[in-house]
């Protein structure tokens, strides 16, 4: 009981800072991104439980030898008024602890999402008055926008893919293929619910520096995984290019010509690839980009084996250690 | 009979047109003589277009804040609340703003990009 909070309280420590920045370093997440996004899931998800069943452990060691029997207890102690004065101050002070970071947690997600829900809503409405609908199918709306924008709002049924004049009119009807399928890979990868809950952890824990790391790293990594989509059916140079045009006319840009000359683009300086990770701000655009241009191979299956490995215990490690004591005696 | 939504987007259209505010009446009879070049079937279904449909049309805009009222006057006046451009530059805002706790609304094909990535991006795409 007393080591398993010890332990738990490492792992939980372990977490939120160390194993985060190590991966947010890495270079691998480019080569296979789905098992780094789930990497980064068993890490937020692990990252909570030790750090509520460290705490929980913990403040019910004196009353009970495992966390069932424990939870029995202070249920007692809760319902039926039984005496408290097993309890320490300590003990206390960690199982409130306990229980408002729970319930801090489970509040933050549920109005993240409420507050997306709002604003996507309102997104849609004024959407509804003010975009025409786009020759390139269902669910694809043209905006009224000189700059080239494209992106997508998801909804369910409702989910609408928006693009600007100004982006129709920079780019050739490939690119627009390509950027089509980057935006409905989102919508069927079902990305936005890694977005919610990556931004409801990073809202709910804004000091630690998991969250910001695992936020920046999925906000990159989908939209990896959205550009490998569009390479199934797009040329790597079309991509590029398509990319290229819509940061370059970005209004959030400074005023940078791309030069398009050579569209193969095949002998990127080899120094340059992956450069961009070394100052810890994660530029999405530009690793994307040097991704593209010059392609790792994907891990090896044994290594993603062994990542998935690593997920698996991540998550069974804390909840063994918590459950299984108390389900054997 | 056209759908709320597309009624919705002519009163809309119409309000954002024209210079000052105008009656439920006054739209009724500009529906019933405009045909709409996006959904065509708009027009001339406006013709058997009641009074309050319209009037439901704009107590929706109104809810949501697209349209408002001038109050003491009979019948009802209706403008828009914001041009068409200020209702789009909001959108733009709401896409191009990069807040924590709007990044999860919508996903975009480009984030914001930084001057050093423009600056990566231009070396890596070889020199301009």
């Amino acid at each position: 009981m007393f080591w398993t909070s010890y332990f738990l309280a490492v792992l939980a420590i372990a977490l939120a800072w160390p194993v985060p920045i190590l991966l947010s370093r890495a270079q691998w997440p480019a080569r296979s991104p789905f098992t780094a996004m789930l990497l980064w899931q068993a890490i937020a998800l692990a990252g909570g439980l030790s750090m509520i069943g460290a705490m929980l452990v913990y403040g019910l060691e004196p009353v009970g030898d495992n966390l069932l029997s424990g939870l029995r207890a202070l249920a007692g102690m809760v319902f039926n008024n039984a005496p408290t004065t097993d309890l320490g101050f300590w003990h206390i002070f960690a199982l409130s602890a306990a229980a408002l970071l729970t319930a801090h947690l489970v509040f933050t997600l549920l109005l993240t999402y409420y507050k997306i829900q709002r604003q996507r809503r309102r997104h849609r409405e004024l959407l509804d008055l003010l975009a025409s609908p786009s020759a390139d199918g269902p669910g694809t709306v043209v905006l009224n926008v000189d700059s080239p924008v494209a992106y997508c709002l998801p909804g369910g049924a409702r989910s609408v893919t928006v693009l600007s004049d100004g982006l129709m009119a920079a780019l050739e009807p490939a690119e627009l293929r390509a950027v089509l399928i980057h935006e409905n890979a989102h919508l069927s990868q079902r990305h936005h619910l890694l977005l919610w809950a990556f931004a409801a952890w990073r809202q709910a824990l804004p000091w630690l520096p998991t969250t910001r790391l695992a936020q920046d790293s999925v906000n990159s990594l989908i939209e990896m995984l959205a550009d490998d989509v569009a390479l199934k059916t797009e040329s790597k140079a079309t991509l590029i290019k398509a990319i290229a045009i819509v940061a370059s006319g970005s209004p959030t840009a400074p005023a940078t010509r791309l030069a398009f000359g050579e569209p193969g683009l095949p002998d990127a300086d080899p120094s340059q690839p992956g450069a961009t990770g070394g100052t810890g701000s994660a530029g999405t655009t530009a690793s994307r980009v040097s991704r593209l241009l010059s392609p790792q191979p994907p891990l090896p299956d044994a290594l993603r084996a062994a990542v998935l490995a690593v997920c698996v215990l991540l998550l069974a490690l804390p909840t063994a250690l918590l459950l299984v004591p108390g389900l054997l005696g | 009979m056209a759908s709320l939504g597309e009624l919705e987007r002519a009163v809309m259209d119409l309000l954002w047109a024209g210079q000052e505010a105008a009656t439920a009446n006054t739209l009724r009879d500009l529906l019933a003589q405009s045909t709409h070049p996006q959904d065509g079937t708009a027009g001339h279904e406006g013709k058997d277009l009641a009074v309050t449909t319209v009037l439901t049309v704009l107590s929706r805009l109104e809810r949501k804040g697209l349209v408002e009222r001038e109050r003491g006057t009979r019948p009802h006046r209706y403008q828009a609340v914001s041009s068409r451009a200020d209702h789009t530059a909001e959108l733009m805002h709401e896409v191009l703003g990069s807040a924590p706790d709007r990044e999860a609304v919508l996903a975009r094909f480009i984030g914001s990009v930084t001057d050093n990535e423009a600056e990566t991006l231009r070396k890596l795409l070889g020199r301009s």
